[in-house]
């Protein structure tokens, strides 16, 4: 492996700017309405004969102002607009605790299938069989993979799972005449941010959790913070530093033992899926994040979809709807009146889009498959680790680690280099930058999660641009670093000035 | 294992080089006896046996476009051209996250910019944000706002808001500590809903084209709401309503949440869809989700950003607006993608098509005898009083080919409204359809 | 009593008569990073020592400014509406956030003086 820089100065200096300001291939696009107008329509409507409106005088009086565009330009706008961004499919994005894992286009054409994409929620159950039964060996797979006993599918993402199973784990206490009493959720320092805004949500105190200088919740942590008035633990494992939760066990008993549940955070299931169950771990709750562990696509910041697995503790307290098998007919039962659940979460069933996605992919799959998939999740972040432990710095030592390895910025101290820097740089070499700043018990952190999906040639390559990058930093090449990047659609933008003036959209005469 | 490049001897290499003999030492932290209990679950497909797999299930399904489709409650079939899906499959669309790191996300983020303007304008309000969940989830966020704003903590949610909307907001705030008044379902729009506010009120929930169809005047309920500091949030789940109705957003609404999936998404079941949410400028801070904003680069060029990241969780933690992290971004540009394929123009067509067609529907429906059409106003979809059980009467119609629409009683079961049937008409049927429907119902009652 | 006070939660008391001026601390302000919001509360409300007083939103945090002591909102420092970057240039002059009238002097006894402050500062 190369391991110098291969060009000292950046060339841009030397380029001319262009009349357009485009760069080649990198073409610059205006504002949709810049360039629409409202008369404009991509789509041919025919308007219809004259009739007698039932608007009650309720019809629209003033103009909305919205731009059309006809199709070759619509195709274009959006065609340019795809192009400004890093994705999946065209390189490495080891954006840690987001699992970015290859996305197949198998289950897109899968969730496109008429009988999937064109049905409707409320249609009667009877024309709906084959969904319910997608539903029901999703439900399946999830227990299965997580030996839990009761899965509710209606969350639309890992946050609202978390607040489904907070909201399932209130429910049981106020089951069992507690609520007043046991109104405390223990959260770890180093949990994803989502989790104390849940439990606050739904009116929990939050008691937070040291972890140990290993980074790791020790048992002695927790049997000094549990009691009676504890409801939950909100536990993450693997944990947001990439490390298995090694007191796991330990910790459920004494939460349990003290009358409190166990809610994991699954946002991390993809270094175990299929190879450890949560179920065997004493987790009473815990949400699987669809678009992460199962490769449903991101799709830009969603939409997700997060079903919460659940222990017999808790099944009974689930939200509606559910699942009921009558004979060979499968049926949703959609409200909660007779049952102990607590309601409902949204409206209709979930994500159906993303469960035909997540069955397609792990029946592709299979048990074996998902097993090594997240083998050779674990292996790949270990091997970014061991090739890179002798120049970037560990906050937890040297050890292994899961899905993910966490970075911290002791080893650029001295340098004029920050993390920020450093993630910026890497934009210019081709790669998304890995999750900085995150988790916060890290000084500087930089989680990277390579997945399983890149080869060995692709890390070593990766490997190899991240010690180019360390060695310069070390080397006191400022420059490379702190204007980066170059050569992205746009340099580095003003988030203060986004902050202070917000301009949230556009506005005629700008 | 088509979706993993190493190779075993790739894997011998990389272990070595981590200095361990097998992947289980990777995996030395878990407890004793936990690593592989064995899994009931079958071994790897190839993408023909899935393919085959899938479709069998799929086949066992009746999709809308197979028969006269007269179902809405909430989500609505309507025909969305070939390119929005096809852009919305751009790889970099596609397999992109949130927009983390700007510089290399212009993309997704100039089209949340456009997103948010496209909703605003839509709502008649003066922001939006880079959308929710769907459109129940945004009501129930909405009125978690609200209680932001007025520092109160009760609800109170029209007899016309779609129920299950109203059951979600409900949940929510009964495992949040605050209260909820509910009015009686309210077929005709006549409920007193002024009546119930008073100066404890935090925000009124109302819902305009309603469940049962009615269009609702705001303005005076607006006025009510303000006069005692409470809110009023405006709820659609039709947006292709707002091409040709007043949006909320005009008739002194102070948030306006809705369902977006009409505009660019198909029915998928109930989901994926996309949630509007849009406001005044001055509730900014106490809004829930993403924002975009427009800021320059370090070259001055114009660029954006997700902005105003501190209200969120992942920097507020327990002090959060709101517990959202992923939202529905593909969602929100395919429903981006329609609106600008439609532009303003094409939107009040498509709105003046939609309820064209439901007109005629309800002129044929009311020579039917023992049946009546309940709404005096309706945008798409209507209600229907039938002779006897309206849930039957649709199993009855189904096995006749035509699905009918939606029995009340499935989304409001044991409150005597059990002769009630929604029926929602697109520009997606015919007048065959409307026949078949009529046909079919003759023949069923 | 007269002069500055401090508490460990990086804010500063100016005493003139029974009126408290608080703001964060030049220490606070380069923590924070570039202020882009200050919420503060309306004049005429009571609040206590320890209570919420105000929430100051860097593009990096955002953190709750509890008050110092007791007392009613007497003045709040409007300019920081619109030109929030006033902290980060003068947080100990003209970016002060709020004039309390103090209900119960004696609790400035309980705060920093500027020397206990300075070794805090220097322990950070």
């Amino acid at each position: 492996m190369l391991d110098t820089p291969k060009h000292s100065v950046p060339a841009v200096a030397t380029a001319p700017h262009t009349f357009t300001s485009n760069r080649g291939l990198d073409q610059e696009e205006p504002l949709l309405f810049e360039i629409g107008r409202p008369e404009v329509s991509g789509v041919d409507i025919e308007a219809p004969a004259p009739f007698a409106a039932r608007l009650g005088g309720l019809e629209r009086k003033t103009a909305i102002g919205l731009p059309g565009l006809s199709e070759p330009e619509a195709v274009r706008h959006y065609v340019r607009l795809s192009r400004k961004n890093y994705s999946i499919d065209a390189g490495l994005y080891p954006l840690g605790s987001c699992t970015m894992k290859h996305n197949p286009r198998l289950n897109e054409k899968m969730a496109r299938l008429e009988g999937f994409a064109d049905i409707h929620p409320l249609q009667p159950q009877s024309t709906v069989q084959g969904a319910l039964a997608l539903m029901q060996e999703l439900s399946r797979w999830l227990l299965e993979l997580t030996h839990m006993s009761a899965v509710a599918l209606s969350p639309k993402a890992g946050a609202h799972g978390e607040l489904c199973g907070l909201m399932t784990i209130k429910t049981a206490i106020a089951a069992r005449g507690e609520t007043g009493s046991r109104n405390v959720v223990l959260i770890p320092q180093s949990a994803h941010g989502t989790n104390p805004a849940s439990a606050a949500l739904l009116g929990f105190m939050v008691r937070t959790v040291p972890a140990g200088a290993d980074g790791i919740v020790h048992s002695e942590a927790v049997a000094a913070a549990v009691g009676p008035d504890v409801a939950a633990i909100m536990l993450t494992n693997p944990n947001t530093c990439g490390l298995f939760e090694r007191d796991v066990v330990a910790i459920a008993r004494l939460v349990r033992d003290a009358g409190g549940y166990f809610y994991c955070d699954g946002a991390n299931f993809n270094a175990i899926a299929g190879v450890a169950r949560p179920g065997d771990m004493g987790v009473d709750a815990m949400h699987l994040n669809l678009h992460k562990t199962f490769s449903t696509p991101h799709g830009g910041g969603g939409p997700g979809s997060g079903p919460v697995v659940l222990s017999s503790r808790l099944a009974p307290f689930a939200p509606v709807p559910f699942l009921a098998r009558e004979g060979e007919t499968l049926r949703l039962v959609e409200h909660s009146e007779g049952t102990a659940s607590f309601g409902r979460m949204v409206a209709f069933h979930g994500q159906m889009g993303m469960f035909v996605r997540a069955l397609s992919y792990m029946l592709s799959h299979g048990s074996d498959g998902l097993a090594q998939a997240s083998r050779d999740a674990v292996l790949s972040a270990n091997y970014v680790r061991a090739s890179l432990r002798d120049v970037m710095s560990q906050p937890f030592g040297d050890r292994p680690c899961m899905h993910e390895v966490l970075f911290d910025d002791a080893w650029l101290q001295g340098t004029s280099v920050t993390t920020l820097d450093f993630a910026k740089a890497m934009i210019d070499e081709g790669y998304h930058p890995m999750t900085v700043y995150f988790p916060l018990v890290a000084h500087g952190a930089m989680l990277v999660e390579p997945t399983e999906s890149e080869s060995k040639a692709s890390l070593d390559l990766f490997i190899a641009t991240l010690r180019d990058l360390a060695r310069s930093a070390l080397s006191g090449d400022s420059r490379r670093f702190s204007s980066a990047p170059h050569y992205a659609p746009r340099r580095r933008l003003d988030e203060t000035a986004a902050a202070r003036q917000p301009v949230l959209r556009w506005r005629p005469g700008g | 294992m088509r979706y993993l490049p190493l190779t075993d001897q790739d894997r011998t290499q990389m272990l070595h080089k981590i200095g361990v003999e097998r992947s289980d030492d990777l995996f030395a932290d878990v407890p004793n006896g936990l690593l592989d209990r064995g899994l009931d679950l079958p071994r790897g497909k190839s993408e023909l046996e899935v393919e085959r797999f899938l479709s069998a299930l799929a086949e066992k399904n009746v999709p809308a476009s197979r028969a006269p489709f007269f179902v809405g409650a909430g989500a609505y079939k309507h025909h969305v051209p070939a390119s929005v899906d096809h852009l919305v499959q751009r790889s970099e669309f596609l397999t992109s996250y949130t927009p983390y790191q700007p510089e290399i996300a212009q993309g997704t983020l100039q089209y949340l910019f456009e997103f948010q303007t496209q909703v605003a304008m839509l709502t008649g309000m003066e922001i939006a944000n880079a959308s929710m969940y769907d459109g129940s989830t945004a009501c129930a966020e909405a009125a978690l706002m609200a209680h932001r704003v007025t520092k109160r903590k009760k609800t109170v949610l029209s007899g016309g808001l779609h129920p299950q909307y109203a059951d979600v907001v409900r949940a929510m705030s009964k495992l949040a500590d605050d209260e909820t008044v509910a009015l009686a379902p309210d077929v005709r729009a006549r409920e007193d809903l002024i009546a119930a506010i008073d100066d404890s009120v935090s925000c009124v929930i109302v819902q305009s084209p309603d469940f049962f169809g009615n269009l609702r005047d705001l303005a005076a309920l607006g006025a009510a709401c303000h006069r005692h500091g409470a809110l009023l949030i405006g709820v659609f789940t039709e947006a292709v309503a707002l091409g040709l109705v007043t949006p909320p957003g005009a008739m002194g609404a102070d948030i306006v949440v809705g369902e977006g999936q009409s505009i660019g998404n198909a029915l998928s079941f109930g989901g994926p869809y996309v949630g509007l949410f849009a406001t005044r400028q001055d509730y900014l801070r106490q809004m829930p989700g993403r924002l975009c904003g427009e800021t320059i680069d370090a070259n001055g060029e114009r660029g954006y950003v997700l902005t105003l990241s501190t209200r969120e969780q992942h920097i507020r933690r327990d002090k959060a607006t709101s517990n959202i992290c992923t939202n529905s971004g593909l969602c929100a540009l395919a429903f981006a993608i329609h609106m600008t394929l439609l532009g303003e123009a094409g939107l009040r067509r498509l709105a003046r098509v939609n309820h064209a067609n439901a007109v005629k529907l309800a002129d044929l429906l009311a020579h039917i005898p023992g049946v009546e059409v309940v709404n005096e106003t309706f945008f798409n979809e209507f209600t229907l009083r039938v002779k006897g059980d309206a849930a039957e009467l649709v199993e009855k119609m189904a096995v006749r080919g035509v699905l009918a629409g939606v029995p009340v009683s499935r989304l409001l079961p044991g409150v005597g409204l059990d002769d009630l049937l929604l029926v929602a008409n697109t520009e997606v049927n015919t007048d065959d359809d409307r026949g078949a429907f009529v046909a079919a119902m003759e023949g069923a009652l | 009593m007269t002069g500055l006070r401090y508490t460990k939660d990086h804010e500063y008391v100016r005493v003139d008569g029974d009126i408290a001026v608080i703001g964060i601390t030049d220490y606070a302000q380069a923590q924070l990073g570039d202020i882009v919001f200050i919420e503060l509360p309306a004049a005429g409300k009571q609040i206590a020592k320890g209570q919420e007083l105000a929430v100051v939103e860097s593009v990096k945090a955002a953190s709750e400014v509890y008050a110092p002591v007791s007392g009613e909102v007497f003045e709040i420092n409007a300019e920081l509406g619109t030109a929030p970057a006033i902290v980060n240039e003068d947080p100990m002059g003209k970016g002060w956030f709020v004039k309390l009238r103090m209900a119960e002097p004696a609790e400035l006894a309980l705060l920093m003086d500027q020397r206990a402050y300075e070794s805090l500062v220097q322990g950070c």
